[in-house]
């Protein structure tokens, strides 16, 4: 059977001065049968057995409305479920095996307690219409959770709806287009850094608005007169990110807010770098009018292999009006929903959030408290500098200065030797550790950008940056082997233009 | 290959070949290299009424869609179905084979308005594409 | 508790390292003004007391294994069986990111494909998504999918289906040049199929359909796909997967895109949510699909692999050209759908949809011999259907309590002319006794 590449392997590699090559090369590793292609006894014995009269209720149903033709779902036992599932589990690299500095995601650890707290049957089983009264434990907690999100960001109000932070952004976006338009202007335009997430400017588009980019300076920052020159009754919004996907702090943030208010637009913040700021300063205090957090990557939702996260939105006074109804409000020490929200953008999913995810970041927020959560901040930042600092040797770091939480590297010295930053994130799973964002942002050649976060050692970091030496040697000495990697994970390089030319996305039974 | 001095260019690295009204749409040698791998297209509807500089459609690589615009003014009226089945064609044989669409121009004149081979090679080594 | 690995020595060193005397050097760039504040949230807590804290909040909330649920309307008491939770919250799992790094995601990116295919087999559907948000939001895509497909500006929507998915399908399409028509419920609580007939035109992007509908009952679904298709706009179909084990699938009966409430399968209700909605096409649409895909390949020595593909169409490559801004799909929740999926295996599927049609039924019959129960509909229902019940709304309310009954859920909230209406939800995990419970309470009040 297989074996995860742990994290305490990266020392005997280390150690072992064996090409990692020949480490493991197991073919039995590489394919785990579809849960189609395997058969056993299922008989679904979880599930009452039937008594046989099931069937006559079926008379109540038209024949037209039948299923006919029974769905091929596949037929093997608990045991093969459990080994299955388990397999594949460890085919993933994950925090709780591997270092993950993947930039922009915030791989922290995700504490264990807080899965324990979210599956209580007091939490997980209880029904989103049940009456009010019976469920003043939940509300109580979104409740409280606006609260912390307001108090943490410097916002007045917050929305726990959306499910996660593109969500967030179209939450936003509305919110800003009602708000205008309860102004009555006409605003056709949304700015966006040239640095910006890729989401940005897909949800403006999905909200029907013109995007207008704005230049990175020699600095890495938003170029103020850039800005500038592009500011007019127009524009609804500028969407910014700070600390931006470069790391950096953007300076000029208060002037950049008072120009955008001036041409009666409003301010966004993508709460993705929120990592970098807890306790240290406030978007809210900045002169942002709506913010996002992204409650699984700064208060330690799991990722869990691409969602659910959850994604609040925050406004300033002048915007809650818009907000998605309902929202919870305390009444005499009584929780409830806000009954009437004849302003608000309505709603953007079904209930009031991913409820599950909520109380996760509620409990964390408990856990750490505000020294905790300034500790998280100051060892993030710490982190990542010290990081940029021992890598500095080896690879550019075109906007080089301070950091806070992250910061951007570029391969552009290996690349001269035939070593792209791909190469380099792929022989780094070989050494059991995932590879940074590459390639983004995309104003940087070769990017790689590395988010160590708080929840990591000095040691791992220092683990880190061996390893990185000693694929600087391998780029020297042997190439091949940075070129071919990853050799020990189960598949290597795979092909996705065939995937994409001709589309195998479901088991067929043939 | 194809007599590429005889075609027109646009910027955008669309070539145009006219023969009567019918204006014959592809995209250049240059483009499709940049471009790589094509893993789809998404061919206009026949009968769209297009202006010069629209959008017209799709080319999709593994990491990046592309618009590819209308050279000049008039009407969708054939496109070539085979790269929805064989997108790779357009890699292989950018000038033949792998034409995207025809345009019936609303004015065929607009056409030597367009790029020479001269021009667009001049234009494409000034330029960042 | 601050989950922070460096000790106090480690950062001296590092500061050192970096250069600096301080932390502070660190955030010189912020602003002084942005500086003077103070959080005002508690002090941390140790494990030991965050626990018996979030215990002692949890008492204020009535859970299923406290009163038998009767409430549905989208999520629902369903049994969860424990592998499903073992498997799916494994670290492995659970702690690693969007599987764009394929060698690192073998696990999750298989995992997917396999989601994407046991869905297909449930909805007779060609192609499928690795999952969106959930149902409401799945329904506002495809919404939103006729629309880019058809150029169409119209959408038909029956007030028959949920109305917070009614809502949220108003909310995504706000911005946009759209006419949402809304279809009257008939008599019998089925949409209005004379008045649907004459809504329909050439400028209809879609018709949308819950089937079974909010209600519980099944819409002629057939009859409408045909109107849809008559004209040209696409249909689409919003359904319950569990019912799918005897009611025919949307890829049957001529549905261009499906999609649902993933909660059903595998997942808690977790006061509405994380769930995960399935989201599901017929191959004209493949590509106009928003959300992540998986996808089969091979590898440079042609082993098989999985990616995620079509990417093309996503956010983080297109940016303003792109399907959808979604960037993210609900895959642990999805997950849990798989795993769910496989357990119930084929014989499952059909044995857990007929336990919850008998249970309904039977709760249904015995209701309406009730004095001041009466009928709603005679239309069919699977799990769920709605009764009028003559009692004073108060009083019904206290004796369910005392009861330990949760719902049934009264309509007046959505629909004020439904006044003394209540949809009741009965699924598999109802017992005789809780039957027992809920009929005692309705005869009391």
């Amino acid at each position: 059977m297989s074996t995860p590449l742990a994290l305490n392997r990266i020392t005997d590699l280390l150690m072992n001065d064996s090409k990692a090559k020949v480490l493991s090369k197991n073919e039995t590793r590489s394919r785990t049968p579809l849960i189609f292609e395997r058969h056993s006894r299922n008989h679904a014995e979880w599930l009452p057995a039937l008594e046989g009269h099931e069937e006559t209720y079926l008379k109540s149903i038209p024949q037209d409305f039948l299923r006919k033709k029974e769905a091929n779902l596949p037929s093997v036992s608990e045991l093969e479920v459990v080994r299955h599932f388990t397999g594949l589990s460890q085919k993933n690299f994950s925090v709780d095996v591997n270092f993950y500095p993947l930039g922009s995601c915030t791989m922290k650890y995700n504490p264990k307690c807080l899965d324990a707290i979210a599956s209580l049957s007091s939490f997980s089983l209880i029904h989103p219409y049940q009456e009010e009264s019976l469920a003043q434990g939940a509300l109580k907690i979104l409740f409280e959770m606006q609260e912390y999100l307001s108090e943490i960001t410097g916002m007045d109000e917050f929305t726990l709806q959306p499910a996660a932070g593109a969500h967030g952004e179209l939450c936003g976006l509305l919110i800003a287009g009602a708000y205008h338009r309860a102004r009555g202007s006409k605003k056709t335009k949304v700015l966006i850094p040239d640095s910006a997430h890729g989401t940005n400017p897909a949800t403006a588009a999905l909200c029907g608005y013109e995007v207008v980019t704005v230049k990175s300076n020699a600095k890495g920052l938003v170029d103020f007169d850039d800005l500038k020159s592009k500011l007019d009754s127009g524009v609804a919004c500028l969407m910014m990110t700070n600390p931006n996907t470069l790391g950096l702090f953007e300076e000029d943030i208060l002037e950049i807010a008072k120009a955008v208010h001036a041409v009666d637009g409003l301010v966004y913040y993508d709460g993705a770098n929120m990592n970098a700021l807890l306790g240290i300063c406030r978007p809210g205090d900045m002169g942002f009018d709506i913010v996002h957090m992204n409650l699984h990557k700064t208060f330690a939702v799991p990722h869990g292999s691409g969602g659910p996260g959850s994604g609040p939105v925050g406004v300033k006074k002048h915007l809650i009006p818009f907000l998605p109804s309902p929202r919870v409000l305390k009444q005499k020490e009584k929780f409830l929903f806000e009954k009437q929200a004849p302003q608000s953008i309505g709603k953007l999913r079904s209930f009031y959030g991913n409820f599950g995810a909520i109380i996760r970041s509620y409990a964390y927020i408990k856990a750490l408290g505000k020294e905790g959560l300034r500790a998280v901040s100051e060892n993030a930042i710490i982190n990542a500098n010290y990081l940029r600092v021992r890598l500095k040797k080896m690879y550019d770091v075109p906007y080089d200065g301070i950091c806070m939480h992250e910061f951007v590297m570029a391969a552009t010295r290996q690349k001269k030797k035939g070593v792209r930053a791909l190469d380099i994130a792929k022989r780094l799973l070989d050494y059991g550790v995932h590879a940074p964002t590459v390639y983004f942002p995309l104003i940087v050649e070769e990017a790689m950008m590395v988010e160590p976060t708080e929840t990591e050692s000095k040691e791992t970091l220092d683990e880190f940056v061996q390893i990185l030496e000693k694929i600087e040697k391998e780029i020297e000495q042997d190439p091949a082997i940075v070129l071919e990697a990853p050799h020990t994970t189960p598949v290597g390089r795979m092909d996705e233009v065939l995937a994409a030319r001709q589309p195998n996305l479901r088991f067929k039974n043939s | 290959m194809a007599d590429t001095s005889k075609l027109r260019y646009t910027e955008t690295h669309e070539w145009v070949h006219l023969t009567g009204k019918i204006a014959r749409v592809g995209i250049t040698d240059h483009a499709q290299k940049e471009i790589s791998d094509i893993v789809f297209i998404e061919l206009p509807k026949i009968g769209r009424a297009v202006k010069g500089k629209d959008s017209a459609m799709v080319i999709e690589s593994v990491k990046a869609a592309f618009d590819i615009y209308a050279p000049v003014a008039g009407k969708i009226v054939k496109i070539n179905e085979e790269l929805s089945k064989k997108p790779e064609i357009v890699n292989q044989s950018p000038y033949e084979n792998g034409w995207l669409f025809e345009i019936e121009c609303d004015d065929p004149l607009e056409v030597e308005s367009l790029l020479t081979e001269a021009q667009y090679q001049n234009a494409k080594n000034t330029s960042h594409h | 508790m601050q989950y922070i690995s460096n000790t106090d020595n480690d950062k001296k060193v590092m500061l050192e390292a970096i250069g600096v005397s301080s932390f502070e050097d660190l955030v010189a760039k912020v602003p002084k003004s942005l500086r003077n504040f103070e959080l005002r949230l508690p002090k941390g807590k140790s494990e030991l007391e965050l626990l018996s804290e979030m215990v002692e909040i949890g008492r204020e909330n009535i859970n299923f294994h406290d009163y038998a649920s009767y409430l549905g309307a989208g999520n629902y008491d369903h049994f969860v069986p424990t592998v499903v939770n073992a498997l799916a919250h494994r670290g492995e799992f659970i702690t690693s990111y969007t599987p764009y790094q394929g060698e690192a995601s073998q696990g999750t990116l298989q995992s997917i494909y396999e989601f994407q295919s046991l869905i297909c087999e449930l909805t007779a559907m060609d192609y499928s998504n690795a999952s969106m948000y959930d149902g409401a939001s799945g329904l506002a895509e495809a919404a939103l999918l006729a629309l880019r497909s058809t150029g169409r500006k119209k959408i038909v929507v029956p007030v028959t289906i949920h109305p917070e998915y009614r809502t949220v399908v108003k909310t995504y399409t706000s911005c946009l040049d759209v006419e949402i028509v809304e279809i009257p419920m008939a008599a019998d609580g089925v949409l209005d199929f004379e008045i649907l007939k004459k809504s329909i035109d050439e400028n209809t992007a879609a018709v949308l359909v819950q089937h079974p509908n909010f209600f519980g009952l099944l819409e002629d679904v057939r009859a409408i796909g045909e109107e849809a298709h008559k004209a040209g706009a696409l249909f689409i179909a919003c359904v319950n997967p569990i019912s799918l084990g005897i009611l025919e699938p949307p890829g049957e009966y001529g549905a261009d895109i499906a999609v649902g409430e993933g909660q059903p399968l595998g997942n808690p209700t977790a006061f509405g949510g994380p769930h995960f909605g399935f989201f599901t096409v017929k191959e004209d649409f493949l590509r106009k699909m928003p959300g992540r895909i998986a996808g089969m390949t091979v590898d440079k020595v042609g082993r098989r692999s999985f990616v995620l593909t079509l990417q093309a169409r996503e956010q983080h490559i297109r940016r303003e050209k792109a399907t959808s801004n979604i960037c993210t799909n609900h895959s642990l929740c999805a997950l849990k759908g798989a795993i769910y999926l496989s357990l119930l295996g084929k014989e499952g599927l059909k044995k857990l949809a007929l336990l919850n049609l008998k249970n309904a039924h039977q709760t249904y019959d015995a209701l309406l011999k009730l004095k001041g129960v009466r009928e709603f509909s005679r239309r069919p229902f699977f799990n769920e259907f709605v009764l009028h019940l003559e009692k004073d709304a108060g009083n019904l309310k206290a004796s369910l309590e005392a009861n330990k009954i949760l719902g049934p859920l009264a309509l007046n909230a959505f629909y004020p002319k439904q006044a003394g209406a209540y949809l009741f939800a009965v699924t598999e995990n109802r017992t005789p006794s809780d039957q027992q419970r809920l009929l005692e309470a309705i005869s009391a009040s």
